[in-house]
């Protein structure tokens, strides 16, 4: 965890330094995209290289899937509803102020 | 639904090439997921940093951040009390898996020892599976259930290994309540786990 705030924070201070610098920036949000698809090719070596969970895959697997897919339906639901109607006028501001950096 | 699809392709062939060991030593002695991470934070704070946008993101900050770890406990604990219907669970046993929000390390090891190990196994799995879940569906579920949908489905992991997704999902103004709501849950893990099976 003190790896993860040690990552952000040096990541937000070169970032601000380098905030005049618009191109740099860029590249740093485009390169997120691409590296997402390494971490996850890594991450599925890793599960794949686990053997408790690989050899527990059946019975059990259904039931592991059945709590984790209510767990995400049920906080998906509630912070929708959160977002509707909390979060959703103030961020439609920002979003579009922000649509040129994204994508 | 494109963008979650490529990510289950990447996620599905490392899956398969770990299973059957088709690896060159180097990907196989060393966990890189982790360098990735890290790197991938990295970059997402220089994203941060550098955003003009960055002081009106703080000024944002209010009482509704709150607000996001408590609707992720509520709706975790409701959800896994829902599927003990259909399985061989009791519903204090469910919603004990449910609480370890993808943390699967520490909720495995509590689990284990406060109650079984083929629970603990179950929660295993099961929390990886969220993490797993989150990764692969946080473009689909941001399209259609709204921008907190990643925080919600990441749980305590919505502050490492799914905030990269998150925020190229949801955007990078998310990428401070994605943190706060992952140290939150993250924190009450083990009371609440504890306080489940105990009480």
């Amino acid at each position: 965890m003190e790896t993860v705030i040690l990552m952000v924070t040096t990541g937000i201070l070169i970032g601000y330094l380098l905030r005049k610098r618009p191109k740099i920036i860029r590249t740093a949000e485009k390169m997120t995209g691409y590296t997402i698809f390494v971490l996850l090719f890594l991450m599925g070596i890793s599960v794949g290289l686990n053997d408790q969970v690989i050899r527990h895959f059946d019975a059990i697997g259904i039931q592991a899937a059945s709590v984790a897919a209510g767990s995400v339906a049920g906080s998906v639901v509630v912070c929708w509803l959160l977002y509707l109607l909390l979060f959703r006028r103030k961020n439609t501001t920002v979003d579009l102020s922000q649509k040129p950096g994204e994508l | 639904m494109k963008n979650s699809l490529t990510i289950f392709a990447f996620f599905v062939a490392g899956l398969l090439l770990g299973i059957f060991r088709r690896l060159p030593g180097f990907l196989m002695d060393t966990d890189w997921s982790n360098v990735v991470l890290y790197a991938l934070l990295f970059l997402i704070g220089i994203a941060l940093g550098g955003d003009p946008n960055m002081k009106k993101m703080f000024r944002q900050i209010d009482y509704r951040i709150l607000l996001v770890p408590v609707g992720v406990t509520v709706g975790t604990l409701a959800g896994s009390l829902a599927v003990s219907a259909v399985l061989p669970l009791t519903g204090r046993e469910t919603m004990a898996v449910g609480a370890g929000f993808g943390w699967y390390s520490l909720s495995a090891v509590f689990i284990t020892r406060l109650h079984s190990e083929t629970l603990g196994i179950v929660a295993l799995l099961s929390n990886v599976i969220r993490e797993i879940l989150t990764l692969l569906a946080t473009p689909f579920l941001v399209k259609y259930f709204g921008k907190l949908a990643g925080v919600a489905a990441g749980g305590a992991t919505a502050m490492d290994t799914t905030l990269p997704v998150i925020t190229r999902y949801s955007g990078k103004e998310f990428a401070l309540v994605s943190i706060f709501s992952g140290i939150a849950l993250s924190l009450i893990v083990p009371f609440l786990v504890t306080f489940i099976l105990e009480f």
